[in-house]
């Protein structure tokens, strides 16, 4: 299969100007790449590259839960895709934070030097420990290209610990993400910031990692001219419907408690963020209960679409645009960050066509 | 003895004496371009800031339990036991956790730089520990700012307000905000008037994330029994299966 020379041309303009943004970034710091301050100093990277793609790779341990430890076979073709996704996705969170960090030669201080009082400490030590395990989980698919026997049944041997830690880990650095905002009661505006923070980031991320594989099932059977797994796909969004619509009931149960839902009134930002988020959300969640739709496989791409974005809103609305109010400040990324946020989201599209077409993602042999 | 600071805005006249001795301690560049930015950065560690008539200053609070601390990932910021809050850059990998957190907005970044570090107050500790008073105390004409012993200076300022209360707004900001902090400020009016948020909760903030944290080892425990047994019983289910199969 060719690909269209125009994604080819964007591909490459992309990477040009990535790689621009990146030496200016190493040559020059982050004040002349970004619009960061001492009043806003998280944003598109942290908000899209690192809470988005932690997210977004969240059907990796979805589907080794489903497939290894509830024994449901029957989901087995898509398990490879979903953990190279995972895999890959993690990557690009390493490589975002480098960008991120201040100090990206220091990034493995966290290994000595411990403050367990710290959200940030156990996001790195799952960052640094679920990427290993998600390396062990995928290199099956390396060792059975090239032979390798010996590795292979060693592999096996420790499978069964390794997906129990892969899940826990992933519950942990989910929900870690959510519980890095628990810290800013004064910062975070009330429509998202509650007790429930974490909480809240674990079950979103369980349905998005579920829409995230309908996604890519979707575009891997259009790219190479493979069968879409239609019933699969389909019990997969009806799971999706479900832990969706479980999701918004215990936000606006949240908002209920906590006397926010009066906010709603007062004609703000965020509240236009806030519906437009629900909205997002909602949509699939209602639409994927009809069988009809599941079965459609444009609907159903677009229902997958739809609660992609819906959480991307909520990780950007928790981590900008939410904070923005109280911040005295205003933010909008420089298009150096949009440039190499678009050149990760670029390399991830590009490794996972490569890797899908030299390695056997799509067969278990 | 706990060091801290009182700051009595009723009687800054505004000279910003303070910000100079402050940047000649620490060895950045002071000059009349910088002195009129009224807001903390990393060429300004207190700023002076005017609010109509009224004069405040702006610097790091030196939490008794600061969100700084319990934030930074790799134990970079440290709260001493005779009260400032002192940062290690050596240990920082710029994360800027410690920049989200403080309710305050104090630490502030070197973002001009390649290999930037989290700057902010550390009231003077070297001088402290020799028994000097911190360089803005020693500049202060007016004795709007003094340094010395947290309870004493809680007491002076109790006495100021009973002395005068007509003059002051009847309370003490940083005795109990986020379970109380080292600077504390006396003003006329009620805080927010001088921009400092008077809707901080007394709690210390850091229990808010252990709340979550603590939850960890629970969950690595009961995960793993609960998630092998899943797995023992959805293939127990299938071997029991095959066995039925064969008879």
């Amino acid at each position: 299969m060719k690909r269209p020379p125009v994604w080819t041309a964007i591909f490459v303009m992309v990477l040009l100007g990535g790689l621009y943004a990146t030496w200016q970034r190493v040559a020059l710091g982050l004040g002349a790449v970004t619009h960061l301050s001492d009043l806003f100093p998280w944003g598109l990277w942290i908000g899209f590259d690192v809470l988005c793609g932690v997210g977004l790779a969240a059907g990796g341990f979805t589907l080794v839960a489903i497939v290894h430890l509830f024994n449901i076979e029957k989901y087995r073709p898509i398990l490879r895709p979903a953990i190279l996704t995972a895999f890959l996705g993690y990557g690009l969170v390493i490589l975002a934070l480098l960008f991120d960090l201040g100090r990206p030669d220091r990034i493995w201080h966290p290994l000595v030097m411990w403050n367990p009082h710290s959200v940030m400490f156990e996001v790195g030590w799952c960052v640094m420990l679920y990427t290993t395990v998600l390396m062990l989980e995928f290199s099956p698919v390396v060792l059975e290209r090239f032979g390798w026997r010996g590795a292979l049944q060693w592999i096996k041997g420790i499978a069964i610990p390794l997906m129990i830690a892969g899940v826990i880990l992933s519950t942990l650095h989910q929900s870690s993400l959510g519980s890095l905002y628990l810290i800013v009661p004064h910062k975070l505006d009330p429509l998202w910031y509650t007790p429930y923070l974490p909480l809240l980031f674990y079950v979103s991320a369980i349905s998005v990692g579920l829409a995230m594989t309908i996604f890519e099932s979707w575009h891997s059977s259009r790219a190479f001219g493979k069968q879409l797994e239609a019933p699969l796909l389909e019990g997969m969004a009806r799971l999706l419907a479900v832990i969706q619509t479980a999701y918004l009931a215990m936000r606006f149960a949240d908002l209920w408690n906590r006397d926010a839902l009066g906010l709603l009134a007062r004609p703000r930002a965020e509240t236009g963020l806030f519906l437009l988020e629900i909205a997002l959300m909602a949509a699939p969640a209602l639409l994927l209960y009809r069988a009809s739709i599941r079965r459609n496989p444009a609907a159903l791409y677009a229902c997958a679409l739809l609660a992609i974005f819906g959480f991307i809103a909520n990780r950007l609305n928790v981590s900008v645009t939410g904070m923005e109010a109280a911040s005295g400040t205003h933010y909008i990324p420089k298009w150096t960050e949009i440039l190499v946020t678009l050149m990760i989201v670029a390399l991830g599209f590009a490794i996972f066509r490569l890797a899908v077409k030299k390695l056997p993602v799509f067969a278990e042999s | 003895m706990s060091y801290a600071i009182l700051f009595d805005s009723t009687r800054c006249v505004g000279c910003r004496n303070c910000e100079g001795a402050c940047a000649e301690r620490w060895k950045i560049p002071y000059n009349e371009t910088i002195a009129a930015q009224e807001r903390l950065s990393a060429h300004k560690l207190t700023t002076i800031e005017t609010h109509g008539e009224r004069y405040t200053r702006r610097l790091c609070m030196h939490c008794a339990e600061p969100t700084c601390v319990s934030a930074c990932p790799v134990g970079a910021l440290r709260k001493t036991t005779p009260g400032p809050v002192v940062y290690e850059p050596a240990r920082c990998i710029g994360c800027r956790y410690c920049m989200l957190a403080c309710p305050f907005q104090v630490p502030t970044y070197e973002w001009g730089e390649r290999l930037p570090k989290v700057r902010k107050c550390d009231l003077c500790f070297d001088r402290q520990l020799a028994g000097k008073p911190t360089a803005c105390a020693e500049a202060c004409p007016t004795q709007a700012t003094v340094s010395g012993d947290r309870d004493e200076l809680i007491a002076e300022a109790r006495k100021r307000i009973a002395a005068n209360p007509g003059q002051y707004y009847d309370r003490i900001y940083g005795l109990h905000e986020v379970g109380g902090t080292s600077v504390l400020i006396l003003s006329a009016v009620p805080f927010e008037q001088l921009g400092l948020r008077s809707d901080l909760s007394q709690q210390p903030l850091p229990g808010l994330t252990w709340n979550a944290l603590s939850l960890v080892p629970g969950i690595v425990s009961v995960g793993s029994v609960l998630l092998g047994g899943i797995w023992w019983i959805t293939h127990r289910r299938e071997e029991v299966a095959r066995a039925e199969e064969k008879s």
